[in-house]
């Protein structure tokens, strides 16, 4: 009897947790199935090659990975180089956990503020005179650059300090001094990890879409310069979204399929070349 | 000949010793220039609105009256409500995942977590706000009114864009969020201890409860404070669905109103505003910093504290 | 020996990623020196890019605007943002937009600050007072007076006698009302308010570009956002320009006049309120045409306006000669997609105002060139 109810708790409790599992994930796969569904309908190769003005979100496509390019260039080794610090000659000290601590207080900062960080600096700012203001892609890349410092230094601290220090010092009995060590040695075993938090990194800034709204804005045809607005997928969905009109909406859930499509691919490499990372609890 | 070798060794060292200290510095640099803009930008409205200015239920350019309230309730009611709502749903997934699930499904299943927090936040936008918000009105948000209507709370008329939608929606974004962690904690419950509770005929079920979670309890509690944090500074998923309407307490306090978020709010009025309200609009993403910070900071030091406890 | 861990990627993996991300980058750099999408050199408009932005009321016809514009000139590449009046006169005195549209003209108070802008009426159109009944048609009739109650609170329900009076032809439904305003700085919500506070004598919230509507009321963002918030819910009443209420098939009422007649928003009612309102411009180029006197006339109409910088300089000698036969263009030959999209002509008499605060922009100390295919 005792052992009985016992029983039904725990065949209860499996239940409700498949349920709740399943509950979850079916609003995932209706998110997938809608943004298939409804952006299948607007794609067709004119629609991906053509710019705005033409009807089409080529330069959208080409926008977004434009900025995420430029962000990756100033995220990435700012994050790398910080997290190689971190890991190798910041283990303690006022000063390396100051470091820190900022690299993960940057993680909690909403990205709207950082978007607005930039139009100030950069947009109102950095311009010569008054008359000099635009909005321009590169202030994005300092916005979406610093979302994406953390994440890469974490990821670089982190797999840099997983590596036993048995190889450490074994460049040491050799003679290799520590810069070398760092960078050719520890580095080039951790840079799988490194990769793979840039991947997800890039995958992260894909989807932001509040701080592109203050500094590159929008244009409605191929870019032509980086110091100039710019258009990109994210800032396209939301303003056809909210447009209400049917063949704009519609072309917001093709957008939105692209977008998706990159951040899901993104995903599952990094997924299937971390498995055994995986498997260990990781 | 060895002396002058390890002399030049160790210039190159320091060098880039510096080189990665400037490089730290830099970060801690666009760190604190963030914080000084923030301020530098508000003190206008601080001086002009005071202490006000957090209780103030009227934003009027026009006057230059600025009060912040019903953005500062929206925000954080919108995210605790869905953190809270987000926790045992986390916890069960946690649980199945850690418990029950077959292996073969274990990548799959830990694919689609992933996928749920990577997609981008304007695609849950625009799903929320063109698929999700006339269903929830029709089919849920109706027959609520319809039975406990009477209550405040839950009041008509039912708009579909409302706080309630922000809510579901912030749910399913801080959901992977927990049980993410929550999934990792679990799996470094002490192996020899969980044996001994089977041994002795312990369910899974009554294992997860007197051990699994007591052990991971701290970090649990980061976990729902790293998931906050993220419900808290969420602006597109939030703008497209919650209504947009500056007004407190919602509309008769009902959760089927229209609301607004101090990200919503910024993100809309930033583009038009000038002098004073440009200030006041950075001093409520001053306050949403300073929140979004103490969140992280408690959510880190919590992690910090269940890792030096070390029983993995 | 250091153990080639497996938890890496393999080494095809990353030339691969290492190849896209250089791709990607030469085209970026190869786009920012030069640019290969733009049309062939012997146009006699410079190459240039624009960004302006702002009026939401004029969006559709201004975004065909550029399209035709691009088409005819394809060096001229122009993004206009609909991002709401008020927006767009900020980032015009902000110098990060080139040219701004805007319905409401320059306060007083604004003119005074910045004596360097132009106002150049570019088109009209009709702001409809638009609802979600089921089972009523367009057609409801209402006043002023009604209008202002409703939306300052004091009209609550579909069936109020107020309403249900004016109407002996509809059975007015026991419904709550909901009314929908602007959440952003509008254009239409000044020419809305202006209206209200000229014909109604119990409207008492003032006119500008954001009211302080009570408590408890949706909003949208620009005309389009009003839009879809009134045709997700029943029983709402919000004021949208009429290509926004035609293209979503949304129901609008019909507007009592000056003269007390209600008169139904079209092409012809509305090009009736323009030419009515015409000579007034001609003493302030900023004067309301809201409320007019005449027959047939829509009273809830406007002109809206482009706003640039007298002194085209700043802006460098393409970006000025771009913008100013652009503007030209939109203000002559443009005019006749206007019609189309539910916005009548420039009156003869306006065009010739336009041109002549066309022809005071300057570049470097003497007057722009307008080429004659721009005119």
């Amino acid at each position: 009897m005792h052992l009985l109810s016992r029983k039904r708790k725990e065949t209860f409790v499996k239940i409700l947790c498949f349920l709740v599992t399943a509950a979850v994930i079916i609003p995932l796969l209706w998110i997938i199935g809608d943004v298939i569904y409804n952006g299948l309908a607007a794609w067709n190769i004119s629609f991906l090659v053509s710019p705005v003005i033409q009807g089409g979100i080529g330069n959208a496509i080409l926008g977004t990975f434009i900025i995420n390019g430029m962000a990756c260039l100033f995220g990435i080794p700012l994050g790398v180089l910080t997290g190689m610090y971190l890991s190798e000659y910041g283990q303690e000290g006022w000063f390396a956990s100051m470091v820190r601590t900022t690299v993960e207080s940057l993680s909690g900062i909403p990205s709207l503020i950082l978007g607005l960080f930039a139009y100030a600096t950069i947009i109102i700012a950095l311009s010569q005179s008054a008359t000099d203001r635009h909005y321009t892609a590169i202030a994005s890349a300092l916005a979406l650059g610093l979302m994406m410092i953390p994440l890469v230094g974490k990821a670089t601290e982190e797999s840099m300090r997983v590596i036993s220090n048995d190889i450490r010092e074994a460049a040491i009995a050799l003679g290799v001094p520590k810069w070398i060590r760092t960078t050719r040695i520890v580095l080039a075993i951790a840079k799988g990890g490194v990769l793979t938090g840039s991947l997800l990194a890039f995958a992260r800034i894909s989807g932001e879409t509040a701080p592109l709204l203050f500094t590159a804005l929008f244009s409605n045809f191929w870019p032509t310069g980086i110091n100039q607005p710019m258009a990109s997928l994210q800032v396209l969905i939301y303003n056809y979204a909210l447009s209400g009109y049917p063949n704009l909406v519609t072309q917001a859930w093709g957008a939105a399929l692209f977008l998706a499509l990159i951040v899901v691919a993104i995903n599952i490499i990094v997924r299937v070349y971390t498995k055994p990372k995986y498997k260990e609890g990781f | 000949m060895k002396a002058r070798k390890s002399h030049f060794f160790k210039l190159q060292d320091s060098l880039f010793k510096y080189f990665l200290i400037a490089c730290s510095l830099i970060v801690v640099g666009l760190f604190v220039a963030i914080f000084l803009m923030l301020f530098e930008t508000s003190l206008p409205s601080i001086y002009q609105n005071g202490w006000s200015f957090l209780t103030g239920l009227v934003w009027d350019p026009n006057n230059n009256i600025f009060g912040a309230l019903p953005a500062i309730a929206g925000t954080l009611i919108s995210a605790a409500v869905a953190t809270l709502v987000a926790i045992p749903l986390s916890i069960g997934i946690a649980i199945f995942f850690t418990e029950y699930a077959p292996a073969r499904s274990k990548l799959v299943l830990s694919l689609f977590i992933d996928l749920l927090a990577a997609i981008p936040s304007v695609i849950y936008g625009i799903w929320g706000l063109w698929i999700i918000a006339p269903l929830i009105k029709t089919n849920v948000e109706q027959p609520i009114i319809g039975a406990i209507g009477f209550i405040p709370l839950f009041s008509g008329p039912a708009y579909g864009l409302s706080i309630f939608l922000a809510i579901v929606i912030l749910t399913i974004m801080v959901i992977p969020i927990i049980t993410a962690i929550t999934i990792e904690l679990l799996s470094k419950t002490p192996v020899p201890l969980k044996e001994g509770m089977i041994s002795l005929g312990a369910t899974k079920s009554e294992t997860i409860r007197h051990l699994g979670l007591p052990f991971a309890r701290l970090g649990i509690v980061a976990a729902v404070i790293l998931g906050l944090g993220r419900a808290l500074g969420e602006t597109m998923a939030v703008t497209m669905v919650i209504g947009n309407s500056y007004y407190w307490p919602f509309s008769g306090y009902s959760i089927f109103a229209p609301a607004t978020t101090i990200t919503s709010k910024i993100a809309g009025a930033v583009g038009e505003a000038g002098g004073l309200e440009f200030s006041a609009l950075l001093e409520m993403a001053l306050i949403l910093m300073v929140i979004s910070l103490a969140v992280n900071f408690i959510s880190r030091s919590l992690i910090k504290r269940t890792s030096k406890r070390g029983f993995g | 020996m250091i153990k080639n861990s497996n938890k890496g990627l393999s080494n095809t993996v990353y030339a691969v990623i290492a190849a896209i991300i250089i791709v990607i980058i030469a085209v970026g750099a190869y786009i920012a020196i030069d640019n290969p999408f733009g049309g062939t050199t012997n146009n006699t408009l410079p190459a240039a890019s624009l960004t302006g932005g702002g009026s939401s009321f004029v969006y559709p016809l201004m975004s065909n605007w550029t399209a035709y514009f691009y088409n005819l000139n394809p060096t001229v590449q122009i993004t206009y943002q609909s991002v709401g009046s008020g927006t767009g006169q900020k980032n015009l005195f902000n110098y990060t937009f080139d040219f701004a549209g805007s319905d409401p003209p320059l306060t007083s108070a604004q003119l005074a600050t910045y004596t360097n802008i132009v106002e150049i009426p570019e088109a009209c159109g009709g702001v409809t007072m638009a609802y979600n009944l089921p089972g009523i048609p367009s057609g409801l009739n209402l006043t002023a007076n009604v209008i202002a109650e409703i939306f300052q609170g004091n009209i609550t329900n579909w069936n109020d006698p107020q309403i249900q009076s004016l109407n002996p032809g509809f059975t007015m439904p026991n419904m709550a009302i909901v009314p929908v305003h602007r959440s952003d700085s509008s254009g239409t919500t000044n020419i809305v308010s202006s209206y209200l506070s000229n014909a109604s004598n119990v409207w008492v919230s003032g006119h500008g570009n954001t009211i302080n509507w009570p408590n408890g009321q949706q909003s949208g963002a620009q005309n389009s956002g009003v839009a879809a918030v009134v045709k997700q819910i029943s029983g709402s009443i919000g004021y949208i320009e009429y290509f926004y209420a035609a293209s979503n098939a949304i129901t609008f009422a019909n507007i009592q006049d000056h003269d007390g007649q209600f008169v139904t928003p079209s092409l012809t009612t509305i090009a009736a309120a323009t030419n009515a309102g015409a000579p007034l411009l001609q003493s302030n180029i900023g004067n309301l045409i809201v409320n007019l006197p005449g027959s047939n006339v829509y009273p809830i109409s406007s002109f809206t306006y482009i706003f640039v910088y007298t002194n085209m300089t700043y802006l460098g000698h393409d970006k000025a000669i771009d913008l100013a036969n652009f503007i030209s263009w939109c203000v002559n030959k443009g005019q006749v997609y206007g019609p189309p999209l539910y916005y009548p002509q420039l009156p003869s008499s306006i065009v010739t105002l336009a041109n002549n605060a066309i022809n005071t922009l300057t570049y470097g100390g003497s007057a722009i060139t307008i080429y004659q295919q721009n005119k």
